[in-house]
């Protein structure tokens, strides 16, 4: 798409629609390449390259939403779509109910902003990335006890370009890589084990693949033996423990119990089809005493690296960062304009996100971080350290929370024994269960500035159509008392 | 009119372009939507999508590579094909390479897209108007989703397939809670056209389970029978389904794996003779009866695009009677080919209980009403996690007698199958969790004696 064709369209939809009568009108226009790459056993499985280019239009007409979209982008189809779009927020009017308010929101005309990166992961040779890939794949089968190995990396680059009739305007270029691999070591009885990096998607280029963020060598020549000692080791005994989580684990904690729960919309019960509502609702703000005074959550889309990062919002609210959860207290919620118009919220704080330009803008979460240890740099072996009972836990996996964010099950890539202060191999099977104001509640420990890693996820779900948006977490290593711990095995009942 | 130029020109450009073997696929949605919550409508949307794909095959050394580029809109097809082959040619051979299918044209190919847009949801608008008057007289609070989706797709290849499958898909939802929040219910259905569901409908059905809750029992975690309505049995199936496949099962990584590198193929299951099977033609469930798939992955090849579907039994009389395989697995594998199909249903011969008669017949147990927040926990037992949600009843004597709080369970859908009491006659469900991907469902529902309810949820 060329900078004309793109402002031609941007026009002609806005023009139409302050025509029509909007009295809110925006236009994303979006240029999204996205990339995956698979090996199996060092075998290209596959290889394909997507490109996606479209137009969405969302309207405030007389009260209502609108919205139309397709992928067809050029000056004529900019004006139907806007014009579709006040017909769809004319239709959906008959079914009656409220009117929309949008919180105000000052002009930020003419944005440029692009993610900090060296390489757009996209512009690298597909043969490169498979020849990569391909190098890891093989030095993972080579060692001992490894019998199946499964590789990719997903990878994007997002160009977008905004405008309302209030006169923002925005040109935004972000890009994401998440690359992974798995290895499986069986045994002669059926059983298997499988152990995948954790080395978090990022919002970084190519580079991160070629060390900048991550160490990769160190990982994969770790991984093997690690897996095989995952394969030799006890099946967990159920109970309670305290549990020492890893970075590479809690973000999807914190994502699941934190960030979902502290979206205004589904705590004013505008996702209670789908994704659900939250037990954190706006009654209990700044009273809920959602876990020890240790915690201090914050949410911003201005981290550096972070997945969730712009400088504009989907409806042309400059990116901000705000507190959630003070010294373990409810302070604050992710909002967009149409939920602090509902709530009477003078400012949305920037969390509006639609994953295509085919879908509607929704409130979408920032990337939700749990604070380090202020003063002494508690390290992870200090937390583990001070426990005489307990289980490190290393790297994300199996996830399940409910629809209201109390009651969750996760699992883990490996977990530790704990005695008397000291790692003491790991253990098998191990599933973590808790409500989450009595995990949270349970926080006695946390690790300082030095194990704080901005990990997450390229597929967090929400939104009916479904959207999908990627979201950074950053976290400490933190410690938890007598968390109860399952074993899956005898869950299964076997 | 779509801006766009028509489908088949787009496809016969690709091919003619081509300079080896080559598979264009065009598919283009229109789909419109609505959604509402608390007793208003939200976001809504009408949309046009294309996504063109070419696919082109190239000799490399040691075998054949695809290079595939996949585009939205109105793309230009020089730098696409230019695009897909420079892919080939610098690829790497492919595992799953095989000689395209052969074939002949669809009498329709050249027949314009399907369509959509709001006008299919009108009844749905207007009965949401009632419905949300009658909800604030109630004291009730409605929320839900209404959507419907035209999706025409458009195969051709270089050894002459030209195929063209049109698909409707549609689902509405609908979430009724008390007011203070203490209470809700939910019901759903799938359809394809609207014509055969309605907001009223669905009305009862929440409206009937919030009458329920109005009596709340406190229950503990534990194991207990339990009645799995054909909503909740759906989203197990497809669980299971999904586990079924040939590749994954010989590495020894599933709940279908036998050691040495073998799979459970001919085990039983179940001793009830169970049928899970799929059927492009099952009536009301009809979906697509050939493959067209823009990317390869462990039981789908590129290289299979056109392949016809054929019925297939996933259990067969309580046995496991299928895994997925693309060609080239098959052949290795001397197993049958296998692809996967766009619906599912679950029946025993011969059962024909209604849920009703079933809870009629449950001296003491719970009635569940969905499940939600569905993970694979441990896949060598295909053990899954995952939550109750809107409605957990308790039956006493055959009647219902309140609603108890919510749970976590713990469960694997393959040895629910084998534990499974009664069964119900199959009816069409859609999975609250997996329905937005696997629309088209029948299941029966299913009386299982000791369900493993993990933990208590405070949810409501």
């Amino acid at each position: 798409m060329d900078a004309d064709q793109i402002e031609r369209a941007r026009q002609a939809a806005l023009e139409a629609a302050e025509r029509l009568g909007a009295d809110h009108a925006e236009v994303r226009i979006e240029h999204i390449r996205s990339q995956i790459v698979a090996l199996r056993d060092a075998n290209l499985e596959t290889a394909a390259d997507d490109t996606m280019v479209g137009m969405g239009v969302r309207v405030v007409h007389d009260g209502s939403i609108g919205f139309a979209a397709t992928v067809a982008v050029d000056a004529d189809a900019a004006a139907a779509l806007a014009d579709q779009a006040v017909a769809a927020a004319r239709t959906t009017a008959l079914a009656g109910g409220r009117r929309v308010e949008l919180a105000p929101e000052p002009t930020h005309p003419g944005v440029e902003w692009v993610a900090p990166h060296r390489t757009d992961p996209i512009t690298v040779p597909l043969a490169d990335k498979v020849a990569l890939l391909e190098a890891w794949s093989r030095r993972l089968l080579d060692a001992p006890g490894v019998d199946h190995v499964t590789a990719h990396v997903l990878a994007v680059s997002e160009e977008k370009h905004y405008a309302d009739l209030a006169g923002t305007s925005a040109t935004q270029h972000r890009v994401r890589v998440h690359p992974a691999l798995s290895a499986v070591a069986l045994t002669a009885d059926g059983g298997f084990e499988e152990m995948r990096t954790v080395a978090p998607p990022v919002g970084r280029g190519w580079e991160y693949l070629e060390g900048e963020g991550w160490d990769w060598e160190t990982e994969l020549s770790e991984l093997p033996a690690l897996l095989a000692a995952k394969l030799a080791a006890p099946s967990v005994e159920g109970g309670r423990y305290d549990l020492v989580i890893d970075p590479t684990n809690l973000w999807l904690t914190i994502h699941e119990s934190v960030g979902h729960a502290t979206e205004l919309d589904r705590a004013l019960g505008y996702e209670a089809a789908y994704a659900g509502t939250s037990f954190a609702t706006p009654d209990k703000l700044d009273t809920l005493e959602y876990g020890s005074v240790l915690m201090h959550v914050t949410g911003d889309r201005t981290a550096e690296f972070g997945l969730a990062t712009v400088a504009i919002d989907d409806e042309g609210v400059e990116s901000q960062s705000f507190d959630l959860v003070r010294d373990g207290i409810l302070v604050g919620y992710q909002l967009d304009r149409a939920t602090s118009g509902v709530a009477g919220r003078a400012r949305s704080n920037g969390c509006a996100f639609a994953d295509s330009p085919l879908h509607i803008p929704i409130q979408r979460m920032a990337n939700v971080s749990l604070q380090p240890a202020t003063g002494a740099d508690t390290t992870t072996d200090d937390l583990i350290g001070g426990v005489e009972r307990g289980l490190y836990v290393v790297g994300d996996k199996s996830w399940s929370i409910d629809m209201q964010r109390y009651n969750f099950q996760f699992t883990g890539q490996r977990f530790f024994r704990i005695v008397d202060g000291r790692l003491d191999g790991q253990v098998r099977d191990v599933a973590y269960q808790a409500n989450t104001t009595d995990f949270w509640g349970s926080l006695r420990g946390l690790g300082g500035p030095s194990t704080y890693l901005l990990a997450g996820a390229f597929n967090c779900g929400k939104g009916q159509p479904g959207q999908v948006a990627a979201v950074s977490h950053g976290c400490p290593s933190a410690l938890f008392e007598q968390v109860r711990v399952l074993n899956a095995r005898e869950e299964s009942g076997r | 009119m779509s801006g766009l130029p028509p489908a088949p020109d787009v496809i016969e450009a690709v091919l003619a372009r081509a300079d080896g073997d080559c598979v264009a696929l065009v598919e283009e949605s229109h789909e419109a939507e609505v959604r509402f919550a608390n007793n208003t409508t939200t976001t809504n949307g009408v949309r046009l999508d294309r996504r063109v794909t070419v696919i082109a095959f190239s000799p490399v050394d040691g075998g054949l590579a695809a290079g595939i580029a996949r585009r939205s809109g109105a793309v230009d097809v020089d730098d696409m094909v230019a695009a897909a082959v420079h892919d080939a040619r610098t690829g790497s051979p492919a595992e799953d390479a095989k000689p395209l299918i052969p074939g002949g044209a669809d009498r329709s190919f050249d027949l314009p897209p399907g369509d959509t847009d709001l006008d299919v949801l009108s009844g749905v608008l207007s009965g949401l108007a009632g419905a949300f008057a009658r909800a604030e007289a109630a004291g009730r609070v409605l929320s839900g989703y209404a959507e419907h989706q035209v999706a025409t797709t458009l195969l051709g290849t270089t050894t002459g397939l030209r195929l063209r499958h049109v698909q409707p898909t549609g689902a509405l939802h609908l979430v009724g809670r008390s007011r203070d929040g203490t209470r809700s219910a939910w019901a759903g259905a799938g359809t394809p056209t609207f014509a055969d569901v309605s907001v009223e409908r669905l009305e009862e059905a929440v409206a009937r389970g919030l009458g329920w809750a109005e009596h709340r029992v406190d229950l503990d975690a534990g194991r207990y029978e339990v009645v799995l309505p054909p909503e909740a049995v759906a989203d197990l199936m497809v669980a299971l389904a999904e586990a079924a496949t040939g590749k994954q099962a010989e590495e020894g990584r599933t709940v279908f794996s036998a050691p040495g590198g073998r799979t459970r193929l001919g085990d039983t299951l179940s001793a009830l003779p169970f049928h899970l099977w799929s059927d492009p033609a099952a009536a009301g469930l009809e979906c697509a009866p050939f493959l067209a798939t823009a990317a390869s992955s462990s039981d789908v090849s590129v290289f299979d695009n056109g392949l016809p579907i054929d019925p297939v039994e996933w259990v067969e009389g309580g046995k496991l009677g299928r895994l997925r395989y693309h060609r080239a697995d098959a052949a290795r594998s001397h197993a049958a080919v296998t692809p996967p199909v766009d619906n599912l249903v679950l029946d025993l011969p011969g059962a024909t209980a209604t849920l009703d008669e079933m809870v009629a017949a449950t001296e003491r147990g719970l009635l569940l009403t969905c499940l939600w927040y569905i993970r694979e926990v441990d896949p060598t037992t295909l053990l899954l996690t995952g939550l109750t949600r809107d409605g957990v009843y308790v039956v006493e004597e055959g009647k219902v007698v309140g609603a108890a709080n919510n749970f976590r369970f713990n469960e694997s859908p393959v040895d629910l199958l084998a534990r499974a009491t009664e069964v119900g006659a199959p009816v069409r469900a859609l999975g609250r969790e997996f329905g937005e991907w696997v629309n088209r469902t029948r299941m029966p529902p299913l009386r299982v004696p000791d369900f493993n309810m993990s933990s208590v949820s405070p949810a409501s």
